[in-house]
């Protein structure tokens, strides 16, 4: 049996996912069939093929992150003249202004965030199936982290839809949403699923001969 | 990977009610989510938290009147988010012309542009998912705050903690600023009524889900009925 004799896994207990009850299975069930007792979602002592999961979906981000980030974002049009920028043109486009703060927040947001996501996972990942016993704790705290930045990548998404919402002027200007803009969505809704189905508990499942914590 | 588990079968996982059995709880024990360190539950001070320690995850809070200070942070949430949507988040006025938009212009806008999958994400991220989590979070502590068992309590929790993440509210706020900046080079931003509702909302969903503790929230539905 593999895990450190401290973990539920080890006492053969079973924490639910959803509302975190711990339950111990009836003799004869095995752990895939069980109900948590208390909210009645299906049991799992540890996410259902993480590693896979998280992979493929790492590797589908990745795909799409190219597209995101090479196609036009925003197509303006302004008295007849078009100007298509990409994600990173904006970036360019607020620093030649002078708007700092501004240029930060949409290159940490659309371009910064979602590949130290998708590093992060990778490493992540790596670090689980060589079954690393290095840095534990900073690992599982990367996670955390992981898991809760990735929503702010969806900031340039959410500026086009005001954008597109606003500068609806006729022939005046105009601005439609370019195809980027579903590509870099794809990128976000990705990353986050990935992030959900990665199962931290893994980081600390395999101890090496003699390896002792707490 | 092996982890002692037996395969996962789809077929089982389908519903529930159909899954073999129901486990036996242990209400006294917790099992850290994120390092599966297994701890016996102890009490700690008012405003005191509990902390894995061997990974520093935060495994449960004590907060003084949790459901009460939820319920009105939720309540005030929903009506302003209400609002929100409703009416103009910003103006904008390039010469003559004067253009007002809402939320749902811009959800609208990028459908017609062929954008459905965007559109929708938007319509989840912005405006369904908020107010269902809104909503449910209403929907658990009205009654609770009585004494009283909300119909299918297990589902309400278990759909607020996945509809969670998918609440981005507070992200789409500084997209209207980022868009504001933008902007205001070639014309006059007019900031509306609805930016200053979901100013609010994003205060008062942020501290309601700051003041909820689910186990707090759990432990009470255990003592009703
Ligand atoms: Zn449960
Ligand atoms: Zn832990």
């Amino acid at each position: 049996m593999m895990g450190h004799p401290g973990t539920a896994l080890d006492a053969a207990l079973v924490a639910c996912g959803a509302c975190e009850l711990v339950s111990r299975a009836p003799l004869g069930y095995s752990d895939h069939r069980l109900a948590c007792s208390r909210c009645g979602a299906p049991l799992h002592a540890r996410k259902r093929d993480s590693v896979t999961r998280t992979w493929a979906l790492v590797i589908a981000a990745i795909v799409f992150y190219f597209p995101a980030n090479l196609l036009p974002i925003t197509r303006i049009e302004t008295l007849g003249s078009v100007e298509e920028d990409t994600i990173l043109s904006g970036v360019i486009y607020f620093i030649q202004n002078g708007d700092w703060p501004v240029a930060l927040v949409i290159f940490v947001a659309s371009i910064f965030v979602p590949l130290l996501k998708l590093s992060i996972l990778i490493a992540l990942l790596i670090s689980v199936q060589r079954k690393s016993g290095w840095w534990r704790k900073e690992r599982t705290v990367l996670y955390r982290v992981t898991e809760k930045i990735g929503r702010w990548s969806m900031v340039d998404v959410f500026v086009v839809t005001v954008l597109v919402a606003l500068v609806d002027l006729g022939a005046l200007a105009n601005v439609d949403a370019g195809p980027a803009a579903a590509y870099f969505s794809a990128v976000v809704v990705l990353t986050m699923f990935a992030a959900a189905s990665f199962d931290s508990r893994l980081i600390w499942d395999c101890y090496a001969d003699g390896e002792r914590n707490r | 990977m092996s982890t002692g588990i037996p395969k996962y079968d789809p077929m089982l996982d389908r519903d529930p009610e159909q899954l073999g059995a129901l486990a036996i709880s242990h209400n006294a024990l917790i099992a850290c989510p994120e390092c599966d360190l297994l701890q016996r539950y102890r009490a700690i001070p008012i405003a005191g938290v509990a902390r894995c320690p061997r990974c520093d995850f935060i495994l449960y809070r004590e907060i003084p009147n949790s459901i009460d200070h939820a319920l009105a942070f939720a309540l005030a949430g929903l009506v302003l988010f209400v609002v929100g949507c409703a009416f103009p988040l910003l103006g904008l006025r390039f010469g003559s012309n004067l253009v007002e938009a809402t939320l749902l212009t811009g959800i609208g806008e990028l459908w017609s542009q062929g954008l459905a999958g965007v559109s929708a994400l938007v319509l989840l991220t912005c405006i369904v998912a908020p107010v269902t989590h809104v909503g449910l979070m209403l929907y658990v502590c009205v009654p609770l705050k009585f004494g009283r068992r909300p119909w299918r309590v297990d589902l309400a929790l278990r759909s607020l903690k996945s509809l969670q993440p998918w609440s981005m509210i507070e992200v789409f706020m500084l997209g209207v600023l980022v868009s504001m900046v933008k902007l205001a080079k070639m014309a006059t931003i007019l900031p509306g009524l609805g930016l200053w509702a979901f100013a609010g909302a994003i205060i008062a969903v942020v501290a309601a889900m700051a003041v909820l503790d689910l186990r707090t929230v759990w432990n009470k539905l255990a003592l009703c009925r």
